[in-house]
């Protein structure tokens, strides 16, 4: 990327200032050498998005922005109902609340180093992942209807999993004004065997010891502590959300010279927020958003079985459990008055800042736990939401390395077979049933998710609390 | 779509010579086909698909599909029967080695011939979200060949 084209803000904010049809101006965090090495196509993706009707303040990228759909990934926009704003299909992408969550084991690492290896293949077995794999639950559609509708909470009362975790997961579990009835048949046919299930590509479970903490008081608020192990899951709302994804962006893309919307290019979809289309695509996606959920939920009951069997009466408690590809709907100050807005995060995790009503209690005085992950066989980050965070981003972060590479050339560059030796030998267990899969994912094919966090951190978006290195990675 | 399990592809025909290629997207996969008609274009880009996932030589033509879109659009009809076919490979857990795809004015109509994925025998690397409309376009070159390509969410 040019990055004469940027005002400097400082030493990690870049503003492209409005010009042609932008509407408000881009900001891209990032310090010089990540902006530099960023694909020109962000810097053009982010002034597009600054096009879009309605939108207020400015279109943002995070530190690990890269190409996307229309939005850059790793990008956030706010959009005003009052002001003709638009919500865009694009803009939350196909995998509708992709996310991660941490579980706190308690276990230090050596209770696990023990019997790594059996923990790993028992993972893998309880653990549907990768194509062709299959949940154990098979829902009709009335029990689909109540999982739309209810979330994580509707798989704590199937029994998976507890009351306890849903006031650690994003909107307690259960995201309002889902409309299932939005969601197409299908979309339903297409989750009927994924519930539960891992998927492929940037998905993983991870078992990962604390190596590094930074900020002790917020980490001891967090439960982490350095020499113990806990378990990362990442993935998404499934075959549903990809199909919701799917079909809105094809109807907005048709539907936008009808709404009076110009599209710079066709897959910035969008339809305003008040308009049929707009509302049931809103509809669909809050129920995609309850899809993720329940699965990370069901994903964590899983884990916690396998847990149970190798270290009887250890107990998993969330950490939290954050979504990165969503639109909500919420209030923020901007322009010197508190509004009412749709705020996208398409690859950027929501970073509420201390003393938030959203947080639960054990949380509300320290911020909102961001969980960054990074590369397959490199750390993940816990990082906490920031005051500066509102002023800066709308309480975002990161969410994660971002990739550098495309699959094609890394490919062309590793091989499964000899990434999952190199591992091995570094101590990381890799369980996958694809070593192409392997490939693709292989870590030189990823950003420096640290210098990525290290961004973060300085910008203000979030602050680091805890450093983890991945010991088992199971990928789909 | 239609499913007749069993039917192998008529022999009597040879099947096109088909080339497709991938094309690097920082996050994903992008497909192109080239053929001598639309049709054919869309087919190689079917296969281009199918090899993101397996090798497309791998897959035995055990079961037949046909199916059909409509729109005046060549690209949305691009977009429309990719997607047909992601939807069926997620939903049934379907691989698709081999299609035969003919478009006159704006009716799509298409066969696909494939199997179940075994997941020791397939290797599946990566299942497919959607195609998208990043870079999605249809042409026709100066020489006559059509292409037909778009980027893939994996």
């Amino acid at each position: 990327m040019d990055i004469n084209r940027f005002t400097r803000l400082s030493d990690t904010a870049w503003k492209l200032e409005p010009t042609g049809p932008m509407r408000v101006p881009a900001i891209i965090y990032a310090d010089a050498d990540l902006l530099a090495e960023m694909d020109g196509k962000v810097g053009e993706q982010a002034a597009n998005v600054a096009a879009l009707p309605g939108i207020v303040g400015a279109s943002y990228a995070m530190p690990d922005a890269h190409w996307g759909y229309g939005f850059p990934i790793g990008g956030v926009a706010a959009f005003d109902a009052n002001e003709g704003g638009v919500v865009s299909a694009g803009g939350v992408g196909f995998d509708v609340s992709c996310g991660v969550r941490t579980l706190v084991t308690g276990l230090a690492r050596e209770a696990a180093e023990a019997v790594k290896w059996d923990l790993a293949d028992a993972l893998f077995a309880a653990i549907p992942a990768g194509m062709g794999s299959t949940g154990a639950i098979r829902l009709d559609d009335r029990q689909m209807t109540d999982m739309l509708v209810g979330g994580a909470a509707w798989a704590v009362a199937e029994g998976y999993g507890e009351a306890a975790d849903l006031e650690r997961i994003e909107e307690h579990g259960e995201m309002a004004g889902a409309e299932p009835g939005a969601v197409s048949k299908q979309a339903r046919k297409r989750q009927r065997k994924e519930m539960g299930t891992l998927g492929s590509g940037n998905h993983y479970l991870e078992v990962q010891r604390v190596v590094e903490v930074y900020d002790p008081d917020v980490a001891h608020a967090f439960d982490l502590v350095e020499g113990e192990i806990v378990v990362s899951i990442h993935c998404g709302s499934r075959g549903l959300g990809h199909q919701i994804g799917t079909e809105f962006l094809r109807e907005m893309v048709v539907a936008a010279e009808g709404h009076g919307i110009h599209l710079p290019e066709r897959e910035l979809a969008c339809a305003p927020i008040d308009s049929e289309v707009g509302q049931r695509y809103l509809g669909a996606m809050r129920s995609a958003i309850n899809c993720a959920l329940a699965n990370r939920q069901i994903l964590s009951h899983l884990t916690r079985e396998v847990f149970a069997d190798f270290f009887p009466g250890n107990h998993l408690r969330l950490l939290y459990d954050v979504s990165h590809n969503t639109c909500k709907t919420e209030r923020h100050r901007v322009d010197g008055r508190e509004r009412k807005l749709h705020v996208h995060r398409k690859g950027a995790t929501r970073a509420l800042r201390p003393g938030h009503p959203g947080l639960p209690e054990a949380l509300r005085p320290v911020g909102q736990p961001v969980l960054v992950g990074g590369s397959m066989g490199t750390s993940s980050y816990v990082l906490v939401g920031t005051d500066s965070g509102e002023r800066l981003s709308l309480q975002s972060a990161c969410h994660g390395a971002g990739r550098a590479m495309s699959r094609h050339q890394a490919t062309r560059q590793w091989r499964g077979r000899e990434l999952v030796d190199e591992l091995e030998e570094r101590g990381i267990l890799i369980r996958s049933p694809s070593l192409r899969g392997v490939a693709e994912e292989a870590p030189g094919a990823y950003k420096d998710v640290t210098r990525v966090v290290r961004a973060t951190h300085d910008a203000g978006l979030a602050r680091m609390v805890a450093r983890v290195e991945p010991m088992i990675c199971v990928k789909g | 779509m239609q499913t007749r399990p069993g039917e192998s592809p008529d022999t009597s025909i040879p099947a096109p010579v088909l080339r497709w290629e991938h094309f690097p997207h920082e996050a994903d996969m992008g497909v192109r086909g080239y053929g001598a008609t639309l049709g054919e274009a869309f087919a190689a880009a079917a296969t281009a698909m199918t090899a993101i996932v397996t090798d497309p030589a791998v897959i035995e033509a055990r079961e037949h599909f046909t199916f059909d879109c409509a729109d005046p659009d060549p690209e949305l009809l691009l977009y429309d029967f990719l997607n047909v076919l992601v939807l069926e490979m997620a939903v049934e857990g379907r691989l698709f080695g081999r299609f035969r795809v003919r478009v006159e004015a704006g009716n799509l109509s298409a066969e696909a011939w494939g199997e179940r994925v075994e997941r020791l025998r397939h290797q599946p690397a990566v299942e497919i979200k959607g195609a998208t409309f990043t870079q999605l376009a249809v042409w026709q070159t100066e020489q006559g060949p059509w292409v037909a390509q778009c980027v893939l969410d994996i």
